[in-house]
């Protein structure tokens, strides 16, 4: 697992090639906008029917994180079921399978704004999570310290040579984390969006999900948008 | 028969017209059930269309619509509008006409649904959009004529397939419905009646005097063409003094990008002044309407253009076509040649310009089969099917049907004329549940069978369906403004393109240099500053293969002892390759090894047209890797392909077999990322996906919806055999990856390889050399560009210092 090593708010955090944010002090996972579901909900209430296989897809990645880190917490950052429904929907298979991944350690689920409600499944509810300098909640709260939250989806784009690539990635600044989205459907946000712009005023920098997670700064067009 | 009434021809003696042949044919067979003019440009074609229907018309007392009028352009139908406003206001004739598009207000259309007009002008997407409602029954009820203009251009696409199977829905509705196709020369004429008719339907076809044969010639430039490339610059002297000479110049070229080059070197050099404009299907639509205008009015001496002047308003003015670079299709070359000196029975002007040496043989193949009247074209495949399933839903957004019923008037369709029950079936299920190994949507399937009806679970669904149709594929385009408030709209660029660009950039729109200055909302702000050499914008467009009969005529000429018919320069060329190497052959592959500036090289002359070409080029590549030969890129044309490596090829043999050439492609194909693109497309028409909103609808602070490569991935890994991926597959290996053209590659050299080996670099490969568009062959290539790029774009930052630890790190675990 090739991860990149970075200092926030006076902690050693790695910024994993899946998308997943490593804190070895503490031995803990986070993770972001798994929205799981998202297939079913879609079909439910008319949409598209999507191939069904993105809950077996993300928790696949999920476990391989896991298994790698081995981590005594993971904190689950919010908008984990594309609804509650979608989460009562579950088959029995992803359920075991979570409880699987859950079983020996400690699991935070955070609320978002997709699943503000519990669900059955095992693991503490909260709005957000507190751990030495670190506050972990779902969207980013003005004038935070130390936060890292989820909720945006960011995503980079770079043209190298002539080619363009596209990656989904996280993006801090000196008191601020934005986590990429976990789930394996799920949307990206340019990293260009005034809204990064408004919620990064600082220097910046993207780490960029894929084989190999790589640091770049982040482009100041935002601020001009 | 239709007697034509005596108030028309004195209408047609007051304009001291007469009426053609064929336009008394199409009225003498108007009962026909099918019936299809092959008419050139310029031959009164749409009158002869018309003219039935307002015969019928005349004496009054038709309700309802009488006559669908469809083309594949919105501004034709507006056209046709005001043309058939005169002959109806002269006659005094009470027929209404109007026309419906995307552009018409909905409130006029809620009106043309109650209360229909005798001639409605509208689109294959309107038509769709109509067939979609439940009251379609009632709109169509009383309709007689069809009318189906520029069928070659639809025949051609999938909004022709489209357009088919909503004629087979409104014959279900109107029984007694007569079909009328308006084509401009073809190859086929028995293909497109075939598309056209009622199958198994015979079609009547009525032929129109072709004219007189065009006037038809190259330019003669005082320098000669470079050895490679596609401008067209070194022939601007030449040009500008034709446009001079003329009084209306329309000057085609293939690409958009190339119009754009040119259009600015032309401005370069025009000492005189002389008002020319450009028009092409990427400049917004305000600009096309102000040049389509000044066209109009007489006021420009020349247009640059592209294919999308290839159909629509006639302008009687223009007296002279130049076509910038080999045609690659002699049947377009025909097409375009027509719109030069409408007057019917005039002599079209046109000269052809080669870009480069190699096309200065394809431009005198090309001109010699223009003379024997020798057109090209492909045969139309079996109809695709993931318009069939958008055609399904579109059924079942117009209210609940019987499998079977549907199926017989799908297959009524000539395109669908072979569907098996079982394809059609799997459509349907794809349809009504997604048709997953994974039976995930039994409670919210999107159709459900009712008292052995399909109709929809939830029929809010229609709406979506309704916005989702259509078969025209939007890539992600940006538009592109002049700075400030209000500024003017210019065109559009790809969304990938606008990402190459930083501030400060300037590029070619509309022949002017513009200067990039921001990105806001999701349009790219320019100003008119221009203090750089312009980047090339990318167009999204389809770039034509030489077709195989034209690749066939070049062969063929390859086989005389001489060629007088080819300037000096050009025949010394070809001879002097006869003598150090060979000249390809039709039924031979001729390949050539040769060492050059420290490489090897292999040049495999193929014939197969540029996208055959460039599959090939990979396939080689790949296999060579295998064998460990050390393939490091290469470049392909219409004709050859030419790879370098580190070491020399003895054996081409291995690498031709069929057997392995097919298992490389299988393999390959699967990962390539044409196949994404074109899962991208047909995921969009069978309903799979939504048509996403253009980026500059999109809302700041929105994440866009995720992409469908995504899905293509899962599917491959968790559901291999889905009909999705047997429609990608398909339409790939029509389209982009072209393997047809390898197999007929294969077929017609059967294995008898020439393989030659020289010290040098033989004449004919030599330009191949200077040929843009190199590809290298790379594993792992990606990942190492970004790396080296993010350490750039740190250190560029001063980022790098700022990290404790180096930027690489691998997790203790």
């Amino acid at each position: 697992m090739n991860g990149h090593a970075f200092e926030f708010a006076g902690t050693r955090l790695v910024a994993q090639g899946s998308g997943a944010l490593w804190w070895p002090e503490q031995r803990l996972l986070c993770v972001s906008d798994l929205h799981l579901g998202k297939s079913e909900r879609m079909a439910r209430r008319g949409g598209a029917m999507l191939p069904p296989y993105e809950v077996r897809d993300t928790l696949a990645r999920l476990e391989r994180d896991i298994e790698a880190a081995d981590p005594a917490r993971v904190v689950c950052l919010g908008d984990s079921f594309d609804d509650v429904a979608a989460a009562g929907a579950l088959e029995d298979a992803a359920l075991d399978w979570i409880a699987r991944l859950q079983a020996g350690r400690n699991w935070v689920w955070i609320v978002g704004n997709h699943d503000p409600a519990p669900v059955a499944l095992g693991g503490a509810l909260v709005e957000t999570y507190e751990d030495g300098p670190l506050t972990f909640r779902h969207i980013a709260a003005p004038a935070a310290q130390g936060e890292v939250s989820g909720h945006y989806h960011p995503k980079a784009a770079l043209s190298l040579r002539g080619r363009q690539v596209t990656r989904r990635c996280f993006l801090h600044d000196a008191s601020r984390l934005i986590m990429p989205a976990y789930g394996t459907y799920t949307g990206g946000l340019r990293w260009t969006d005034p809204v990064f712009g408004e919620l990064l005023p600082g220097p910046g920098r993207a780490i960029l999900t894929g084989q190999r997670a790589h640091a770049v700064p982040l482009p100041r067009s935002v601020a001009t948008g | 028969m239709t007697e034509l009434p005596t108030r028309f021809h004195d209408w047609f003696a007051a304009r001291g017209w007469h009426v053609h042949p064929h336009q008394q044919e199409m009225l003498d067979r108007a009962d026909a059930a099918s019936l299809l003019l092959i008419a050139p440009t310029g031959g009164g074609k749409t009158l002869a269309g018309f003219l039935p229907t307002l015969a019928e018309l005349a004496e009054g007392g038709h309700q309802g619509l009488h006559t669908l009028y469809i083309s594949p352009l919105k501004a034709l139908a507006a056209d046709i509008r005001r043309n058939l406003g005169t002959p109806i206001a002269d006659m005094d004739l009470p027929v209404r006409v109007e026309d419906r598009t995307g552009d018409t207000s909905s409130h006029v259309k809620r009106r043309q649904r109650a209360d229909p007009p005798h001639i409605l002008l509208t689109t294959p997407e309107s038509l769709a959009l109509m067939l979609s409602y439940e009251d379609a029954p009632r709109i169509f009820a009383g309709l007689k004529r069809v009318i189906v203009d520029e069928i070659h251009a639809l025949s051609e696409s999938k909004r022709g397939d489209q357009l088919m199977l909503a004629l087979a829905r409104l014959q279900t509705l109107v029984p007694g419905l007569r079909r009328v196709g308006l084509s401009a020369t073809v190859e086929d004429p028995e293909g497109i009646g075939r598309f056209l008719a009622r199958h198994p339907d015979p079609c009547e076809i009525i032929h129109a005097d072709p004219g007189p044969d065009p006037d038809i010639s190259m330019l003669q430039t005082d320098e000669a063409p470079p050895w490679s490339g596609g401008g067209g610059k070194y022939a601007i002297p030449a040009v500008l003094d034709q446009v001079r000479r003329h009084r209306t110049t329309l000057i085609f070229h293939n690409t958009r990008a190339q119009a754009e080059i040119f259009f600015h070197e032309l401005w370069l050099a025009n000492e005189d002044a002389l008002p020319i404009g450009i028009h092409h299907g990427s400049l917004a639509r305000e600009q096309r309407e102000k040049i389509e205008a000044a066209m109009v009015r007489g006021d420009l001496r020349a247009i640059v253009c592209t294919g999308s002047l290839d159909l629509g308003i006639d302008w009687g003015d223009v007296d002279l076509v130049i076509q910038i670079g080999a045609p690659k299709n002699v049947k377009r070359l025909v097409q375009r040649i027509g719109r030069a000196n409408h007057r019917y029975n005039a002599p079209s002007k046109a000269l052809l310009v080669p870009a480069n040496r190699f096309e200065i043989v394809e431009c005198v193949a090309a001109l010699q089969a223009v003379r024997e009247r020798d057109l090209d074209g492909d045969p139309r495949g079996p109809g695709p099917r993931d318009v069939l399933c958008q055609h399904i839903l579109i059924s079942a957004a117009a209210g609940p049907f019987d499998a079977d019923d549907l199926y017989a008037e799908v297959t009524s369709a000539g395109a669908y004329a072979g569907l098996s029950r079982a394809a059609f079936d799997d459509c349907l299920d794809f349809v009504a549940t997604g048709g997953y190994a994974l039976r995930a949507y039994d409670r919210w399937q999107r159709l459900v069978q009712r008292d052995g009806q399909w109709q929809l679970r939830d029929p809010r669904a229609s709406r979506r369906i309704r916005m989702n149709i259509g078969t025209i594929q939007d890539s992600d385009l940006l538009k592109v403004k002049m700075r400030g408030r209000g500024g003017a709209p210019l065109g559009e660029i790809e969304e990938g393109f606008a990402a190459t660009l930083t501030p400060g950039d300037t590029f070619l729109m509309g022949g002017r240099v513009v200067r990039y200055e921001s990105l806001r909302e999701m349009t790219v702000e320019v100003t008119r500053r221009a203090d750089k050499p312009p980047k090339i914008a990318t167009f999204m467009g389809t770039k034509f293969a030489t077709s195989t009969q034209l690749s066939q005529r070049i062969l063929s000429m390859f086989r005389q002892d001489g060629w007088p018919e080819l300037p000096g320069h050009t025949a010394e060329w070809l001879a002097l390759q006869r003598d150090r190497s060979k000249l390809p052959e039709a039924d031979r592959l001729l390949i050539e090894s040769f060492p050059h500036d420290g490489r090897e090289h292999t040049c495999v002359y193929g014939f197969a047209g540029r996208n055959a070409m460039q599959t090939l080029g990979l396939l080689l590549t790949a296999r060579m890797e295998e064998m460990g030969l050390h393939p490091m890129g290469f470049v392909s044309t219409d004709y050859a392909v030419l790879i370098w490596g580190l070491d020399r090829l003895e054996d081409p043999a291995p690498l031709f077999q069929a057997e392995n050439l097919r298992n490389a492609f299988e393999t390959w194909l699967a990962g390539n990322a044409v196949m994404k693109r074109t899962f991208k497309a047909s995921a969009v028409i069978a309903g799979l996906v939504d048509r996403t909103a253009s980026p500059g609808q999109r809302k700041t602070g929105k994440q866009a919806t995720f992409s469908a490569d995504i899905l293509y991935d899962t599917l491959r890994r968790y559901d291999p055999d889905h009909l999705m991926l047997q429609i990608t597959r398909e339409e790939a290996l029509k389209g982009l990856v072209d393997f047809g053209r390898i197999e007929e590659m294969l077929a017609r050299t059967s294995g008898r390889i020439d393989h030659v080996t020289l010290p040098r670099v033989t004449p004919l490969a030599a330009p191949l050399f200077l040929e843009a568009g190199r590809v290298p062959v790379e594993g792992a290539a990606t990942e190492r560009l970004l790396e080296e790029e993010a350490e750039r774009l740190m250190e560029t930052a001063g980022l790098d210092t700022l990290e404790p630890a180096p930027s690489r790190w691998r997790v203790p675990y």
